[in-house]
């Protein structure tokens, strides 16, 4: 006999969670399996040396959407709010930035960047809107779509005729380009390209890395926050919540497949051969692992297959955790500084040339990172007196030529830490342990495809309408009962919750009626 | 003539490289008028001698087709089964080796890419055979299975042998329990050494079979055959002869009656199954296959167009006609003819087309509007057309097992 559930979630992933918690609010009876032995997915707290502990992937709370915090009644303690960033130059005249003020650079740009994030902030606004709904569809539309498609128009016109055409100009353009028109400040101008590349396949002349950059603003702006115990514990409150809410959540269950019974979903089996059965199977794996491998392109159209097989998500965006036995010594900075995001991205065009390997399937030999020392505001993260660096290295292409060899990492390793040096000189000494992880781990680990942390490059073409792929765009696959509600639908990936409360609103609306 | 010489370009004025069919060499032999036109790539004839004699051999005694340039894929692996029945519209499980299916593909919108003949060489390979060519489609149809596709379009030599007299020629060939196979039955037989395939299949309506063989045996295939036909009316036919016995069997060419759907750019010009007429090859047990989803809304919401067979009085053939309904004496236009004939053996003036929905249900009265020319100057008749059911060609020989001895 098999349990039978309103809802099954494959995941704890974020995500997965949230949509877990909204169904279950709903009083839906709810079942979330996860393949770890924790809940979180890639938004973990993980112990990567003895003693020392970091969050797996994204180290940074900032795009945690109000609505979803509303609707499961969330309490999210932070370790430090309101987080300033330092661009950091060699000769130690950083350049600091935090919502729309700087300081290190002219007047000029100070002036300048209070305009542009003025402006950015007001367009992802707009953006967020439609983060948190799903998208409309626009060919057989119900009401609802066109509802919302009109509501998209007059929000645009909204902006002012001027402001309107900022936007459709900006959305599809770079950032390199805006940048350089708009500050003289390279350390600035880079650093601002950084933001927009950052978890991406995409460098700053790369179309679309405007939309990469308001997306990140999407839910506070950019203001950034460190959540107390990491990434893991922010998971964790939302599996409280889901739990509280009556989901029964079991780790250590790794799904081997979806279960199709005369061409709908029925229900999954795991690793261990159980079966669970439920006419809502909710997917918080990313689309090509959902249907290449959990549902079996054998089961749903040839042409979905093949977009699904087209979605491009290689992952490029690399993870270092370093334990050390103190903070380093920086030019410039202050004890205090080491609480900011610390950024290394000295002019666009070092981006750019940190991207160029990549697009061969070779790592940056001159990395851009964005570091942070959770252990300065959290002690719980480290023994005392020690500290983690946490730092998102790119690039590092998940299909290196060669693959990912003990020498390719080592050799890659020693480019970021080489990298950093250049800034704190005493930084290598001051190592006890170090942990990377490449896209292909992150692929194992957390069982993404590609190892891409969105779960599928956020260009305009997988956006909005067309993400994950044309004709699914609203959480519901091509295959009746399934559902997916991970990054890899609307409206992409970030810890947001969007897209787990966006699916659990449409599986709701479609049960009900 | 070698075989190598006929792989070779025909030399033709632009740079426009037409391929030689295996069987070129025996084709150009025959040919007195030098009627050649492209055929996928090949050059292909109109008419060797006599379009109108060839085309009497089909009916009357044997024609011999050349359809070497028909797209030809290969399909082997552990899931082929599985692979084919999700590719098609129909029910794949119940073709078992040694059997071949008519059948439609379509695409994720119920739109029909093409269609053709899936034949079930043995278990877990097939061979799909189709007037376009479809690699890329069927490549991706192959993702997350264990199945390999192959093109031998210019691998594998096939002829249609057709016509009452067909059955006599594949005895004198000397293929053993020949008399056995059904209709849509194919067997394997040695010969010379290679192995051959015969399928009891074919375009005209009519008792006959296709020979399939690797191309370096088709000369030999050719003349075996002539010299077993001899004395049975054995001629070669071209396209023309064969164009006119599949508009009298009621069967659809690609491109002419329906636009491949991968082929059309503007919204509505591509066609369902159901607007074709396959109804009877859609089966909604099955519980996935491509266009499964779209197909069941058409289903529900009902079709736009259908694909209808005419009888047409008088004896003007009615090339691309507008076809109209007369109610209350008013005239509306709803649809229009995409293949048109005289059939000699059926004394009927046939013809296929398209109309909207609701109109052409069988027995309803339409117009067509015929243009013709008769010492330069142009008429136009209004001609009643009734929209039938059956094929216009059908003879119970088609089907008789065994085959009659003529």
């Amino acid at each position: 006999m098999t349990e039978r559930y309103d809802a099954i979630v494959i995941g704890a992933g974020h995500n997965g969670l949230v949509c877990a918690a909204v169904l279950a609010k709903a009083g839906k009876s709810v079942l979330v399996l996860e393949a770890n032995a924790n809940v979180g997915g890639a938004a973990r707290t993980r112990e990567f040396a003895d003693g020392y502990s970091v969050s797996s992937c994204a180290h940074l709370l900032y795009q945690l959407q109000p609505d979803v915090i509303k609707d499961l009644g969330l309490k999210i303690d932070v370790a430090a709010k309101s987080i300033g960033t330092i661009a950091l130059a060699a000769d130690g005249k950083h350049v600091r930035y935090s919502g729309g003020s700087v300081d290190g650079v002219s007047n000029a740009d100070r002036d300048n960047f209070a305009a542009f994030h003025r402006r950015m902030a007001r367009f992802s606004d707009l953006l967020q809107t439609y983060v948190n709904r799903p998208p409309p569809r626009l060919a057989q539309g119900s009401s609802r779509d066109m509802a919302t498609l009109a509501r998209l128009g007059f929000d645009l016109r909204r902006l002012g005729k001027t402001e309107m055409r900022a936007f459709l100009r900006l959305i599809g353009m770079n950032i390199f380009d805006e940048v350089e028109e708009r500050f003289e400040s390279p350390l600035l101008r880079g650093a601002l390209s950084l933001d927009a590349a950052l978890g991406t396949h995409l460098g700053p002349r790369s179309p679309n890395t405007i939309l990469t950059y308001l997306y990140r603003l999407c839910g506070s702006h950019g203001t950034l926050s460190a959540p107390a115990g990491g990434m893991g514990a922010v998971t964790e409150r939302i599996a409280q919540a889901a739990r509280d809410r009556g989901a029964v959540i079991r780790t250590g269950q790794p799904v081997r497949r979806v279960i199709v019974e005369n061409g709908r979903a029925a229900g999954v089996e795991t690793e261990s051969g159980e079966t669970f059965s439920s006419w809502t199977v909710v997917s918080n794996a990313d689309p090509k692992a959902t249907i290449m491998s959990l549902v079996g392109a054998r089961h749903v159209e040839t042409g979905f297959v093949r977009r699904v097989h087209n979605i491009r998500m290689r992952g490029n965006a690399a993870k270092l955790h370093l334990a050390l036995d103190g903070l380093p010594a920086i030019e410039g900075l202050e004890k205090k500084d080491f609480g900011e995001r610390l950024l290394i991205a000295p002019d666009p065009n070092y981006v750019e040339r940190a991207f160029n390997p990549a697009k061969y399937g070779e790592y940056s030999q001159a990395p851009v990172l964005e570091m942070t020392f959770p252990t300065f505001r959290d002690g719980s993260l480290a023994p005392t007196g020690k500290h983690v660096l946490s730092a998102i290295v790119q690039y590092a292409p998940h299909d290196l030529k060669g693959g990912w060899t003990s020498e390719a990492r080592e050799t890659f390793r020693a480019a970021a830490i080489d990298t950093i040096a250049q800034y704190a000189p005493d930084l290598p000494s001051r190592i006890t342990a170090s942990e990377l992880l490449t896209p292909e781990d992150i692929e194992k680990e957390f069982r993404i495809t590609g190892g891409h942390w969105h779960h599928g490059e956020l260009t305009l073409d997988q956006f909005m309408f067309v993400r994950p792929v044309v004709g699914a765009a609203q959480y519901r696959m091509p295959l009746d009962g399934l559902w997916l509600c991970g990054a890899g639908a609307h409206p992409g990936g970030g810890i947001s919750g969007a897209a787990g409360r966006n699916a659990a609103r449409m599986i709701l609306d479609e049960t009900a009626s | 003539m070698n075989t190598e010489f006929n792989q070779q370009p025909a030399p033709v004025a632009v740079e426009q490289r037409r391929l030689r069919s295996p069987f070129y060499s025996r084709l150009s032999a025959l040919d007195r008028l030098n009627t050649w036109h492209e055929w996928k790539g090949y050059t292909s004839t109109d008419a060797l001698y006599d379009a109108d004699l060839e085309y009497f051999a089909i009916r009357n005694s044997t024609g011999v087709f050349d359809l070497t340039p028909m797209t030809k894929y290969r399909i082997r692996g552990a899931d082929s089964l599985d692979y084919v029945d999700r590719l098609v519209t129909r029910d794949m499980r119940k073709i078992r080796a040694g059997r071949v299916a008519y059948a439609v593909w379509c695409n994720d919108q119920g739109q029909v890419i093409d269609d053709g003949t899936l034949f079930h060489l043995r278990d877990g390979e097939y061979r799909l055979c189709s007037q376009e060519r479809h690699l890329a489609w069927l490549t991706a149809a192959a993702l997350g299975l264990d199945v390999e596709i192959t093109e031998e379009t210019h691998e594998i030599a096939a002829l249609a042998v057709q016509g009452p007299t067909s059955f006599s020629v594949m005895k004198n060939m000397g293929f053993a329990g020949i008399e056995e196979l059904k209709p849509f039955g194919l067997a394997h037989f040695d010969f010379q050494g290679r192995e051959l395939m015969v399928s009891r299949t074919g375009f005209t309506g009519d008792l006959g079979y296709e020979l399939w063989i690797e191309k370096g045996a088709a000369e030999a295939l050719w003349d075996a055959l002539f010299e077993a036909g001899k004395l049975h009316g054995i001629r070669a036919i071209g396209t023309s002869a064969l164009d006119l016995a599949r508009i009298e069997a009621g069967f659809l060419t690609a491109g002419v009656d329906f636009l491949p759907a991968d082929g059309t750019v503007r919204s509505g010009r591509s066609r369902s199954p159901f607007e074709l007429g396959l109804d009877w090859l859609v089966d909604f047990k099955k519980p996935n296959f491509n266009g499964r989803r779209a197909l069941a809304e058409e289903k529900r919401r009902g079709s736009t167009w259908r694909l209808v067979k005419l009888d047409i009085e008088g004896n003007k053939p009615a090339h691309h006609s507008y076809i109209y309904r007369q109610s209350r004496g008013r005239r509306k236009q709803v649809g229009f003819i995409t293949s048109a004939a005289w059939s000699p053996v059926c004394k009927q003036n046939v013809a296929l087309g398209t109309v909207s929905m609701p109109h052409g249900a069988p027995g309803e009265e339409l117009l067509v509007e015929i243009y013709y020319q008769r010492e330069m100057h142009w008429s136009r008749v209004m001609a009643k057309a009734t929209v039938v059911e059956k094929p216009f060609w059908d003879p119970p020989r088609r089907r008789a097992t065994p085959p009659g001895v003529y």
